[in-house]
């Protein structure tokens, strides 16, 4: 009767301080890139009020971002971006579940840079698919420092580029995730 | 129940706790809680700032310049002579700033009457969704129009102020979904001079106009005035246009037909001579390219 008392008490303790490892942000960083040598102009935006939470326990990391936080130089830009390409009236959010892959190998209480590999499902413009990426870890001070770059197709996305300025707009984008990492409460 | 199962099923329950806690981990970001919803500003009811003629519910975002070419052709009916009037054009050049979300200002000059005008934009409420929101934009537009035609009558002693006429504009406009948007424009023309003695110097019209997008890219739009009083007995009609809007990267192309061929609401409103019924309308068509002349640094650090 003991034992279980103990086991129950492990179970709990145990339970606490999983929850108390997760981090988070709610003023991520996430730009893209879609400009090509014959752009006219920078195809760039930026959000910067996405939000991420990180399990350290597992690894398990997600992000969401609401598309029409995207801010552009040129509204013209903006507009055509919301209203034609990713159309973010029917599809306002993207999101990001997945997990890091050696995150055994990522000490969380020592600080340090650390290079992982992010693998997981990409959702956006109502298509999901896997996505895995490079990306780093810099833990210090109880803050952790998270950054990646990768490449998405948009036609993968059904993201449609019409003929006219197909040779403007590049292929893929690069996307760049920049977030700062506090502990959540 | 002995003690021990009762302890048993204690631990158990405390184990199917605690993995309910770790299951949670499936979807992270319900830890963050719910976004509270924010007002939002809905935009994009119509392509351009306006529908055809009239001033639309949109404005030009802060920072930007709306370069506005404006052609309406002869009468279609001219027939083949006249290659259905397009041997014939009338035009109107003008430029339109956007200062503010809700503030926009343009003028512009028409070969119609050599005529200038200028107009101020200004809309107190934008349509809008989440907490205090408004189901409708109500937006303000003042403009003064200038001929610049040489005295009819050099004779008599001519005034200044002759040449000049002012609209008073309200707006009340609503995106009802993506495709569909509605705005109703209850219009004042003011001329301080006109033709004959029974001619009324104000015009009060109700504007309607509307948006069906058809696709990405093109529109349907439609644009009428209703003359309500201060219609002349013969001779004029109400305006009416119907066309399209086609949007290729920078610029919006507004394809239409019309029965009138003035360009401001001075000219549209009081002067339209047309008749839809006897195909006395006019091919005519908008371009306009908008500039950004002041970057948008908000996305900068």
């Amino acid at each position: 009767m003991k034992n279980y008392f103990v086991l129950a008490a492990a179970v709990l303790l145990f339970s606490f301080s999983a929850t108390a490892q997760k981090y988070f942000t709610k003023t991520g960083k996430i730009s893209f890139d879609a400009t090509t040598s014959s752009s006219p102009e920078k195809i760039e935006g930026v959000n910067k009020t996405s939000t991420c939470v990180l399990d350290t326990k597992s690894g398990a990391i997600q992000f969401a971002v609401l598309m029409k936080g995207f801010l552009f130089e040129r509204a013209l830009m903006e507009e055509h971006f919301n209203e034609n390409y990713v159309e973010s009236n029917k599809f306002p959010k993207a999101e990001f579940k997945g997990a890091i892959s050696n995150n055994d190998a990522v000490n969380y209480s020592k600080d340090g840079t650390y290079a992982v590999t992010v693998k997981g499902k990409l959702t956006m413009h109502g298509v999901t698919k896997d996505v895995e990426t490079p990306g780093k870890l810099v833990v210090q001070g109880g803050k952790i420092q998270a950054t990646a770059t990768f490449n998405a197709l948009l036609a993968d996305y059904s993201v449609s580029i019409p003929g006219l300025v197909a040779d403007k707009v590049a292929k893929t984008a690069k996307i760049g995730v920049d977030c700062s990492l506090e502990l959540l409460k | 129940m002995n003690k021990r199962t009762i302890n048993f099923f204690l631990v158990l329950s405390l184990l199917v706790s605690t993995t309910g806690i770790r299951a949670q981990d499936d979807d992270l970001l319900k830890l963050l809680g719910e976004e509270k919803p924010k007002k939002e500003r809905i935009k994009y009811a119509f392509k351009s700032p306006r529908v055809i003629n009239s001033h639309s519910m949109e404005f030009l975002n802060p920072g930007t310049m709306d370069f506005r070419i404006l052609h309406r052709f002869g009468q279609v009916d001219q027939g083949y002579k006249n290659l259905f009037g397009l041997d014939q054009a009338s035009m109107r050049m003008g430029f339109d700033f956007g200062v503010m979300q809700n503030l926009m200002f343009g003028f512009g000059r028409s070969t119609y009457k050599k005529e200038l005008d200028a107009f101020l934009k200004y809309a107190p409420i934008r349509q809008s969704t989440g907490p205090w929101s408004s189901p409708v934009t109500v937006a303000f537009v003042s403009g003064i129009t200038m001929d610049g035609l040489p005295w009819a009558d050099p004779s008599r002693k001519n005034f200044f102020t002759s040449k000049l006429g002012y609209y008073f504009e309200a707006i009340i406009g609503r995106k009802f979904s993506e495709t569909f948007s509605l705005q109703v424009a209850p219009t004042m023309v003011h001329r301080n001079l006109v033709a004959t003695e029974a001619t009324p110097n104000n015009v009060y019209a109700l504007g309607v106009g509307g948006r069906l997008k058809l696709s990405q890219r093109v529109a349907f739009t439609w644009d009428y005035s209703h003359v309500f009083i201060g219609m002349p007995d013969s001779g004029y009609y109400h305006p009416l246009s119907v066309g399209f809007d086609i949007e290729t990267g920078g610029h919006v192309f507004q394809l239409h037909f019309s029965n009138s061929t003035g360009m401001n609401e001075r000219a549209f409103i009081t002067e339209t001579t047309g008749r839809w019924g006897k195909a006395e309308v006019r091919f005519g068509f908008n371009l306009s390219r908008v500039f950004q002349i002041k970057k948008n640094k908000k996305h900068k650090e």
